[in-house]
């Protein structure tokens, strides 16, 4: 009788149903956490001595000094025709790359190439893809905007690749019975069934390239970086804080652009 | 007009959809292909324009074998096979006479179609069918924005600005309520008639495909297991085609109507 009465208690399975095991874990875990602060030389009391220096440095900064307007001007606008050139070299062949990487689409040469380059475009952060064109080209905004559309290409080619995967099959049949070639099917059968998430890629990335022009020029590829890290070695904070609050400015109105136009395509 | 000799196909997953099936249709008529889900009616039909690459066997439309067809030549024959699809397949996101056009994209250029370039008589007969169809004013409307009963009137007129030999239909009416069902079959029916070429229907619908059909083809597990007209169709028929059951109830209303 006992064996078949129905339980009372319940209680849901662990994630790691065995205990020693389970406890096992929890423990290492912790005692790696505790291992790496010390090791890290964490502590509150350099915390503390870090903190006037940090007054100072932010007092250090007011009032903004606009007096090297036109410098930050222009390493503001090259920022932003970086960005722009960049996200126009990527959008555009983001669409060859998708279609090689999208499983559905592609074939498999052509698919592996197309994974790996997304893989290798998408591992390495824009400053250090910046680092190696700056090596290569030289200083300027030439190699900042090659690391832009590089990086930009990594990430739209997998996002749109995996956007082309989630299409509705039967669209594509419906063209392809008609006997249109393979062109005609991507045009008809694909396309209009990714392209808003197209243009709102699109978008994004210009705001994301935005952000990344900006950094870039601390390794000398072009844009206001460069300034910005030229005004804090010189302890010029005043002039430091004037070029962030460009940044954040033009940030913002992409920011504001590119969400009107997001919610436009809905 | 189509002849279909000893098609197989068996599936890279191992699956054998279908069995040496041999079909000739000599004669602009309705044929409604009976079968349980998974008897190879879908494969059927896409293995005649070639959706789906058949494992061996032959297909002939007008003489000219379709199996064997690669690149351009294979484009070329799938424009003379008009499909009409279960879910309707249109293009959601394009309108209406995108959609109907696109059954032109056989026989217009890439930059001409990408910039929506249709030849006039083209247009003309695509307002003139979707007219006949009873979708007149509809052009400029969003696939998506119709009812199913449209949307399929929509992937019926796009099957025939193809100008095809033959239609192949695959569950037209499964997402439709009965009404609706019964004009999108009677309508398929009337058109191949007026343009006088045969029509391959895939369909449920026992009462429905025999009401509309002049020949019933009857599947069951990737053989055809039955070929005669609707008249002869009986309970043992269908038992043999979908298996054990009390059919006395499908079958009864048609012979009311014969007698």
């Amino acid at each position: 009788m006992s064996t078949n009465s129905t339980p009372t208690v319940w209680k849901r399975d662990h994630f790691i149903k065995n205990p020693y095991f389970r406890w096992i874990v929890i423990l290492a875990g912790i005692t790696y956490l505790i291992y790496a602060l010390n090791e890290m030389d964490f502590n509150f009391a350099r915390m503390q001595r870090g903190w006037p220096r940090a007054v100072d440095f932010f007092q250090r900064m007011f009032p903004p000094d606009y007096s090297r307007w036109t410098m930050i001007y222009k390493g503001v606008f090259e920022s932003l025709q970086m960005a722009i050139i960049a996200t126009t070299i990527s959008i555009l062949l983001s669409v060859p790359l998708a279609l090689g990487a999208a499983a559905n689409i592609s074939v498999k040469f052509v698919y592996a190439i197309s994974r790996a380059f997304i893989v290798v475009a998408r591992s390495f952060p824009p400053i250090l893809v910046a680092i190696i064109f700056v090596k290569a080209l030289g200083f300027g905004p030439f190699p900042g905007i090659l690391t832009l559309a590089f990086t930009a290409l990594g990430f739209m080619g997998k996002l749109l690749a995996e956007a082309i995967e989630n299409i509705d099959k039967g669209q594509v049949e419906a063209v392809r019975a008609t006997g249109a070639n393979w062109f005609k099917v991507q045009l008809y059968g694909v396309a209009p069934q990714v392209l808003p998430r197209y243009v709102g890629l699109s978008i994004y990335l210009l705001d994301i390239n935005l952000r990344a022009s900006t950094i870039i020029g601390i390794v000398g590829a072009g844009g206001i970086g460069g300034a910005l890290f030229n005004a804090f070695h010189r302890y010029e904070y005043d002039t430091a804080l004037a070029i962030l609050l460009a940044i954040i400015a033009i940030v913002l109105v992409m920011e504001f652009i590119s969400s009107k136009v997001r919610a436009r395509l809905q | 007009m189509l002849r279909v000799k000893k098609l197989d196909k068996t599936y890279p997953t191992g699956q054998h959809a279908l069995k040496d099936c041999s079909v000739v249709i000599d004669k602009a008529q309705m044929v409604s292909i009976f079968g349980p889900s998974g008897a190879g009616k879908s494969t059927f039909i896409r293995c005649i324009n070639r959706l789906v690459e058949p494992s061996s066997g032959e297909v002939f439309l007008e003489g000219m074998e379709i199996t064997g067809l690669k690149g351009k030549d294979l484009h070329k024959a799938r424009r003379q096979m008009g499909m009409i699809f279960q879910e309707y397949n249109l293009i959601e996101r394009l309108t209406v006479m995108e959609n109907v056009l696109s059954g032109r994209l056989g026989y217009v250029g890439f930059f001409k179609s990408l910039f929506r370039r249709f030849p006039q008589e083209s247009v003309d007969e695509a307002f003139a069918l979707l007219k006949r169809v009873g979708l007149e004013g509809y052009h400029n409307q969003r696939a998506d924005a119709l009812s199913g009963g449209q949307r399929q009137r929509v992937g019926i007129v796009r099957a025939l600005i193809q100008h095809p030999k033959i239609l192949l239909v695959d569950e037209p009416t499964s997402g439709l309520d009965p009404k609706t069902a019964m004009i999108i079959m009677k309508l398929i029916g009337d058109l191949a008639k007026e343009k006088g070429i045969p029509a391959i229907v895939n369909i449920h619908d026992v009462k429905l495909g025999q009401e509309y059909a002049d020949r019933i083809i009857g599947m069951a597990d990737g053989e055809i297991v039955f070929d005669g007209s609707p008249s002869e169709v009986t309970a043992d028929t269908l038992t043999m085609i979908y298996g054990e059951e009390d059919w006395s109830k499908t079958i009864r209303k048609v012979e009311d109507e014969e007698e």
